[in-house]
C-alpha cells in the first residue's frame, strides 16, 4: 500500500516537471539601456514577439546607461551568467569584435539556425559599421542615430530671425546665435555628446581622418588625428563663442539636451534619437536640420555617421537559446515593426524596405525633418574617413577629449595644446588596446 | 571589573562566532584577497587572457601625474568635508542641547539627510546648483557671479564638498548631542560659579571632554570621506569638469568598471586602502594620546 502511493506521489512529481518542463517556453534574456518612450518600444517588441508563438519568451532587462549595461554584461559574461542578448552601443564594437571567444557572430548564428537572413536587405551605411571588412555582420543594428541640429522656431522669431530657416555653415550658425544673444535668449546653442558632435561626427562630415588606419578598421594599430588645422580651427571658434555664451558648453552626455528642452537654448547639435524626447516634452515648435559645415573645406559636406547601438549575442549558450535569439531577431527585422520602430522614436530603419515603406506612405511628407538623418548618412558613399570609428576603449578616449574640451571652453588651455593632450592621451588609450588584445 | 563570558566547552562560542566570521571574510577578507591578487595580473575586459605581471600595475600608477594629481584632491576634499562636518555638527549640538521644547523635532529634521542615499544627495545639490535651472545656481547668476561648476573646477569641488559634507552633518550632530548630553552639569555650573564666560566654559571644559567623540567621529568621517562620497561625486561632476573632481575611488571605479582595466583599478584600490589604513593609525597613534577618557 505504502509503496503504490509512493509510486504513485513520484510517477505524479515527474510527469508534473516533464509537463512544466515541455510547456514553459524557452527564455531568453535581453539586456538593454532604453529609457523612458524608448523603453517603452523595447517592452512591446519583446511582448509582440513573445505573444506570436509559444516557444520562446524574451525577457527585456533594463540595465542603466550604455556603459553600465556594456559593464553588466561583461561581468556577468565573467561569472558564467550571461544574458543571451545585449545591447551594446556603437562605442563598445572595438572591444566585443575583439572578444571573440565571448560573442557568437550574428552571420553564424543565422546560419546554425537556418534562419533566412539577407545582408544586402539592410541599409549599408547602418550595418557596415557592425561588419567585418569582408561584409559579414557581427551584430545586428537596432537603435542607430546619426547627430542632427534641432532649432527652437520661437526663440528663432524672437531673435528676428526666419523660424523656417535653420543655419546651414557654421559661419551661419555662429552668426545666429549671436543674434539669438543681442535678442536676450540665455544661450545662443549647445551641443549634446561633446566629443561625438564635434570631433567624431564633425570629422566624417568634412571628409577628416578622426584616426588613422581608416578611424581603426584596418588595424587596431590606428593612432589619433583629430588635432588637425581645421579641428582645432573649429573648436577654437567655439571656445571663443563660449566666452559670450553664444556657444555654451552643457555637459558630457546628454545633458545639454535639458537646455535646449527648457528654452534656454536656441540650437542644439545632438542624436536624432532626441527627438522622440523632444517631440514629447518641448513646449514649442521646433525643427530638425542637417549638420552645419565650413564652406572653405574640400569635400564638405560628406556623409554622418552612425551613432546608437547594436545587439550583441553572447557566446557560452545553449543551441536552443541561439534558436530562438535567431528567430528573434528575424522578427525584429521585418519591415512593419522596423517602419513603426522608427516613427514612433528618432531612430533609423535599418532595412531599406523598411526605410522605402516609410517613404511611400507620405510619414516624411507629413513629418518634414523626420527623413533628415537618413539623408544625411547615405549623402555621399562613405569614404574611408566617414564609415564609423572602430577603436578600442573608446569609452576612455571620448571621455580625455571631453576633458581637454572642458580646459579649452574654460579658457584654461588654447584648442591646439588641448586638442594635442586629447591626442597624446587617446593614443596611450589606443596603444593599451592594441597590447591586451594581441 | 573585569567582565568575562566563560564557556564550558569550544564548540558554542565557535558556532556563535560563525556567522559574524563568515560576514567578514566573505564580504571583506575575500574581495580584498580578490583585489590583491587582480593587482598583480594584467587581463583583458572579458577575463579570457590573463598574466602576471609582479608590481608593475603599481609601477605605472605611481608614475602617472594624473593619480598623484587625484591623491591631492582627495586630500583636500576630505579634510575640507570632515572639518566642515564636525564643526557644523558640533555647533548644531550645542544649539540643541540648550533647547527645551521641539528637541526631538529639531533632532529629527537635523538627521534625515544622514539617511539618503550618497547618489540621492548628488542628484538633489546638482539640481540645487545647477547654473541654468537650479534654485541656487540661477539666483547667483543673477546676482552677478559666474556661476558654472560644470566648467569651473573649484566651484564643482565646492558643490561636492557642501553636499558630502551636508550629508554627513547628522551624524556627528547625533554623536556629539550624545556626548555633550553626558558631560556632569555640576562641572559647567562650577566653572559659571567662578566667573568663567560661556566661550570660556565650552573651550576648556566641554570641548576637552568631547574628545573621545570628537575623535571617534574624526576617523570616521575621514573614511566617509575618501569611501563613501563616490555617489555624490558620480552624480554631480563624474570626475570632472577636467578631473578637478576625481577623488581616489572615483578612479578606482573609472579605470575598473568603465576602462575595464581590472589589474590597475584593483591595484588603486590596495593602495586606496594602504592610505586610509595609514590615516587611521596615525589618527590613533597621534591624535588619541590626547585624548581625555573619563
Amino acid at each position: 500500500m505504502k509503496c503504490t502511493l509512493l509510486a504513485a506521489a513520484m510517477a505524479k512529481v515527474v510527469v508534473a516537471t516533464i509537463g512544466a518542463a515541455s510547456a514553459d517556453p524557452v527564455e531568453l534574456q535581453w539586456w538593454h539601456a532604453m529609457t523612458a518612450k524608448n523603453a517603452e518600444v523595447v517592452n512591446k517588441i519583446a511582448a509582440d514577439f513573445n505573444a506570436s508563438q509559444s516557444e520562446y519568451k524574451v525577457v527585456p532587462v533594463f540595465k542603466g546607461s550604455y556603459a553600465e549595461t556594456m559593464n553588466a554584461g561583461i561581468a556577468a559574461f565573467r561569472a558564467g551568467n550571461a544574458p543571451d542578448i545585449i545591447q551594446i552601443f556603437e562605442v563598445g564594437t572595438a572591444t566585443m569584435m575583439a572578444a571573440k571567444g565571448a560573442v557568437k557572430p550574428v552571420y553564424q548564428l543565422m546560419e546554425d539556425a537556418g534562419e533566412p537572413f539577407d545582408p544586402k536587405a539592410y541599409l549599408p551605411s547602418v550595418t557596415g559599421y557592425y561588419s567585418t571588412a569582408d561584409g559579414r555582420m557581427l551584430s545586428l543594428p537596432f537603435n542607430s542615430s546619426t547627430a542632427i541640429t534641432y532649432w527652437n522656431k520661437a526663440l528663432f522669431k524672437k531673435a528676428e530671425l526666419d523660424p523656417d530657416k535653420p543655419p546651414r555653415t557654421w559661419p551661419e550658425t555662429f552668426a545666429m546665435a549671436e543674434k539669438l544673444r543681442a535678442a536676450g535668449v540665455p544661450c545662443g546653442f549647445t551641443a549634446g555628446w561633446i566629443s561625438w558632435t564635434q570631433l567624431e561626427q564633425f570629422s566624417a562630415w568634412h571628409n577628416l581622418p578622426f584616426a588613422s588606419k581608416a578611424d581603426g578598421f584596418d588595424g587596431t594599430d590606428a593612432r589619433l588625428k583629430f588635432n588637425n588645422p581645421t579641428v582645432v580651427r573649429h573648436i577654437a571658434n567655439l571656445a571663443t563663442a563660449e566666452k559670450d555664451r553664444s556657444f555654451d558648453y552643457g555637459g558630457r552626455t546628454t545633458e545639454p539636451e535639458g537646455k535646449f528642452l527648457n528654452g534656454e537654448c536656441g540650437m542644439i547639435q545632438t542624436s536624432s534619437g532626441a527627438y522622440g524626447i523632444f517631440k514629447s516634452g518641448a513646449k514649442f515648435d521646433f525643427g530638425a536640420a542637417e549638420l552645419p559645415y565650413y564652406p572653405d573645406v574640400k569635400g564638405a559636406p560628406q556623409n554622418s555617421i552612425i551613432g546608437g547601438a547594436s545587439l550583441w549575442v553572447l557566446a557560452g549558450k545553449a543551441p536552443k537559446e541561439y534558436k530562438g535569439v535567431a528567430k528573434f531577431f528575424t522578427f525584429l527585422s521585418q519591415t512593419g515593426l522596423q517602419s513603426d520602430l522608427h516613427e514612433k522614436t528618432g531612430y533609423l530603419p535599418i532595412t531599406k524596405a523598411a526605410y522605402e515603406a516609410v517613404k511611400e506612405s507620405g510619414f516624411y511628407d507629413k513629418n518634414p525633418g523626420r527623413e533628415i538623418p537618413v539623408l544625411q548618412l547615405t549623402r555621399k558613399p562613405p569614404t574611408q574617413n566617414s564609415r564609423g570609428l572602430r577603436l578600442g576603449n573608446l569609452v576612455q578616449i571620448r571621455n580625455v577629449i571631453a576633458e581637454d574640451l572642458e580646459a579649452i571652453f574654460a579658457g584654461k588651455e588654447t584648442a591646439q595644446a588641448g586638442l594635442d593632450d586629447a591626442v597624446k592621451r587617446g593614443n596611450v588609450l589606443l596603444a593599451q588596446f592594441e597590447h591586451n588584445t594581441r | 571589573m573585569e567582565r568575562r563570558a566563560i564557556f564550558a566547552g569550544r564548540l558554542l562560542p565557535a558556532l556563535l562566532l560563525t556567522p559574524q566570521l563568515t560576514v567578514t571574510i566573505v564580504f571583506f577578507i575575500w574581495p580584498a584577497a580578490q583585489a590583491l591578487l587582480q593587482s598583480v595580473r594584467r587581463e583583458d575586459a572579458f577575463g579570457l587572457s590573463r598574466h602576471f605581471v609582479g608590481l608593475d600595475n603599481f609601477a605605472a600608477i605611481l608614475a602617472d601625474p594624473f593619480y598623484l594629481a587625484s591623491v591631492e584632491i582627495s586630500f583636500v576634499f576630505g579634510f575640507a568635508v570632515a572639518v566642515l562636518a564636525l564643526a557644523l555638527g558640533l555647533l548644531f549640538a550645542v544649539m540643541a542641547d540648550r533647547v527645551v521644547r521641539g528637541a526631538t523635532f529639531y533632532k529629527t529634521v537635523l538627521l534625515m539627510p544622514y539617511a539618503i542615499a550618497p547618489a540621492i544627495a548628488g542628484v538633489l545639490w546638482l539640481f540645487l546648483f545647477n547654473p541654468s535651472f537650479g534654485i541656487v545656481g540661477s539666483a547667483l547668476r543673477r546676482i552677478g557671479i559666474d556661476w558654472n561648476f560644470l566648467l569651473d573646477g573649484r566651484q564643482a569641488l565646492l558643490v561636492v564638498t557642501l553636499a558630502a559634507a551636508w550629508k554627513q552633518i547628522g551624524y556627528n550632530f547625533l554623536f556629539f548631542l550624545a556626548g555633550l548630553q553626558a558631560i556632569p552639569k555640576s562641572l559647567l555650573e562650577a566653572a559659571a560659579l567662578d566667573g568663567a564666560g560661556r566661550r570660556r566654559r565650552f573651550w576648556r571644559i566641554t570641548f576637552p571632554l568631547l574628545a573621545p567623540t570628537s575623535f571617534f567621529l574624526l576617523v570616521v568621517n575621514i573614511v566617509y570621506a575618501f569611501f563613501d562620497t563616490f555617489g555624490i561625486i558620480q552624480n554631480v561632476t563624474g570626475g570632472g569638469p577636467d578631473k578637478a573632481t576625481e577623488i581616489l575611488v572615483f578612479r578606482v571605479w573609472y579605470d575598473g568598471v568603465v576602462g575595464l582595466d581590472i589589474g590597475g583599478s584593483a591595484a588603486q584600490s590596495v593602495i586606496l586602502m594602504a592610505i586610509v589604513i595609514a590615516l587611521t593609525a596615525a589618527q590613533f597613534r597621534f591624535v588619541e594620546r590626547r585624548v581625555h577618557y573619563t
